[in-house]
């Protein structure tokens, strides 16, 4: 059971398939519209459990609990051998300058 | 509420989550009366001045790049190579200019007693509404375009949730699609809060002091007006202000030019190419339909309105913008963007084409960091399948590839005609019967004469038939 309180994040599909704007690319057509919010945990609750949380300008907003203590882990990427040859071109093309 | 109903009561919604009645500009015609609505806020330009100022943002500093102007000047023939100087704004609170935006908009929330404001932005703007709000304590909503339909989020817009939430706001990640402007209203209507737009006047009039600083700065430092000052297009705004403020300032000869990443080929609305593409903002998917049609925004009337000042639009590709921040970083000891090096890039070229005496104005920068920084980027995108190029950067083909100059002599830009931009701009009024008074208005939204407009529009007429 997961503690009221609980930073948390929730799923919800804002708009099924067939509410969606009728003005969109096939491909995005095909799929519902979905949000995911930050907040705490209103009561008690288990992951996959429909839940309501506070978020941090104090609403109540309904969804599905999909992680606990969610965090950031977005980062700088991995090497890029491209980028590696970019700067060797930066700096044989300006050896000469002052 | 379902879908129709929201936007059914768009109008409503909007003019209680600005306190402000737009009709009231209207004119008889297909036109409005710009500069009434620019004025009615009541805000001088000093005003702005003095409340950007208690908000630690503006003043930024303005530096020549000396390195990087003499590597252009090596491909230009002789006489040819101008100066190029870059506004730091990456200095402002919050990491960019469009803190001196949402500076306006927040003090206007405050003053009229709303208990917190939301904004609809993927970019650096969310930080800076977050920034503002958290400094006057009201409560703030962003909403964010964030995730494509299996979940994957984009790099630079996950790092702008962040900070968000660094300064306290909630964050509404919602996946791809326009009805992001329906969620968008449904919390204006739950929470009766401001709309803090970037189109608002309060939107625009806060980047007239970046214009104004430019000819100050300039006039101060070489005894003249920059002969022109690039900005990096999407929304219009930071052009149009920008532009508004070199005007207040006396600067009515420095040119005022667009610059956007060429992502031709992908499609804005598709959840496909969501996550293909390396730039969020800044590119040719906002630039330009938000010049040709400026009020498809969320405010009857935008604010932004960059044909009005416009007088020459460039593009350059993914790539070209990568290699100017990799130069920027390595020559001149600025780690910046990428997003907003787009105009750097393109003055890169730019100034190849203008004398050696001529100065040329990158009027932004904004703060580099996870998720954001170039190598995140171009590293997603090659997890993504695109494939990473050296050669000739105008061969680049969005989505698919990434290709970075194999010598500065490679950064070229591309020219878009205004003419073109004009006429789909007027493309609208085809069925329309126009007097007088609305050709003096498109003359103005489209900075021609009415003999030039009427030319467009004949030459449209005969297209058509």
């Amino acid at each position: 059971m997961i503690d009221q309180k609980t930073y948390v994040e929730i799923y919800r599909i804002i708009l099924p398939i067939e509410e969606r704007s009728s003005n969109l690319p096939s491909d995005t057509k095909r799929v519902p519209f979905e949000m995911r919010l930050r907040g705490r945990l209103v009561s008690p609750a288990e992951l996959g459990d429909m839940v309501e949380i506070e978020t941090a300008s104090k609403r109540i907003e309904k969804g599905i609990l999909v992680a606990v203590n969610p965090f950031f882990n977005h980062n700088y990427g991995h090497y890029v051998l491209m980028l590696t040859e970019v700067r060797d071109v930066i700096l044989s093309e300006t050896e000469d300058l002052i | 509420m379902s879908y129709q109903d929201v936007m059914n009561q768009k109008n409503e919604i909007m003019r209680k989550a600005l306190q402000m009645n737009y009709d009231q500009f209207e004119g008889p015609g297909i036109g409005f009366d710009y500069e009434k609505m620019m004025a009615s806020s009541g805000y001088t330009l000093e005003d702005v001045i003095r409340i950007q100022k208690e908000n630690n943002i503006g003043s930024t500093p303005m530096i020549e790049l000396k390195r990087l102007s003499a590597y252009a000047r090596k491909f230009a023939k002789p006489g040819y190579g101008a100066r190029i100087f870059l506004k730091d704004e990456s200095q402002n609170l919050s990491g960019s200019f469009k803190a001196r935006r949402a500076a306006m908009s927040i003090y206007q929330a405050k003053k009229l007693g709303f208990k917190g404001v939301i904004a609809a932005t993927s970019g650096n703007y969310g930080a800076a509404v977050a920034a503002l709000a958290a400094r006057q304590g009201l409560k703030c909503i962003i909403v964010q375009e964030c995730y494509d339909s299996n979940g994957v989020g984009q790099p630079e817009i996950i790092e702008k949730a962040r900070a968000c939430q660094a300064y306290g706001a909630e964050v509404v990640q919602l996946s791809v699609g326009p009805e992001l402007f329906y969620q968008f209203l449904v919390l204006l209507k739950e929470t009766g809060y401001f709309n803090a737009s970037l189109y608002s006047p309060y939107g625009v009039m806060g980047i007239e002091t970046l214009g104004y600083e430019i000819a100050k700065d300039m006039h101060e430092k070489e005894g003249k007006y920059p002969e022109a000052v690039i900005c990096t297009n999407a929304g219009g705004g930071n052009l149009t202000g920008t532009a508004r403020g070199l005007k207040k300032a006396g600067a009515t000869d420095t040119k005022i030019i667009a610059a956007s990443v060429d992502l031709s080929g992908l499609h804005m609305a598709s959840d496909h190419d969501f996550n293909l593409k390396s730039f969020t903002t800044g590119h040719t998917g906002f630039g330009i339909p938000f010049s040709t049609f400026p009020d498809r925004s969320d405010v009857p009337r935008s604010a932004a309105r960059p044909l009005r000042y416009m007088d020459y639009y460039g593009l350059v590709n993914q790539g070209s913008v990568f290699f100017i921040t990799e130069a920027l970083a390595i020559l001149e000891g600025m780690e910046r963007g990428p997003a907003g090096n787009t105009s750097l890039a393109l003055a890169f070229s730019l100034a190849q084409e203008m004398k050696d005496d001529e100065i040329i104005v990158v009027q932004e920068t904004e703060y580099t960091g996870a998720g954001k920084h170039m190598n995140a980027q171009i590293s997603f995108a090659s997890d993504r399948g695109v494939e990473l190029l050296m050669g000739n950067p105008l061969d680049e083909k969005p989505g698919k590839n990434l290709i970075f100059p194999s010598s500065g002599a490679m950064l070229k830009h591309k020219e878009v005609s205004l003419d073109h931009l004009r006429t789909s701009y007027l493309k609208r009024y085809q069925e329309t019967m126009l007097f007088h008074s609305d050709y003096e208005y498109l003359a103005l939204e489209l900075k021609t004469t009415i003999e030039h407009v009427k030319k467009l529009m004949e030459d449209l007429n005969e297209a058509k038939n």
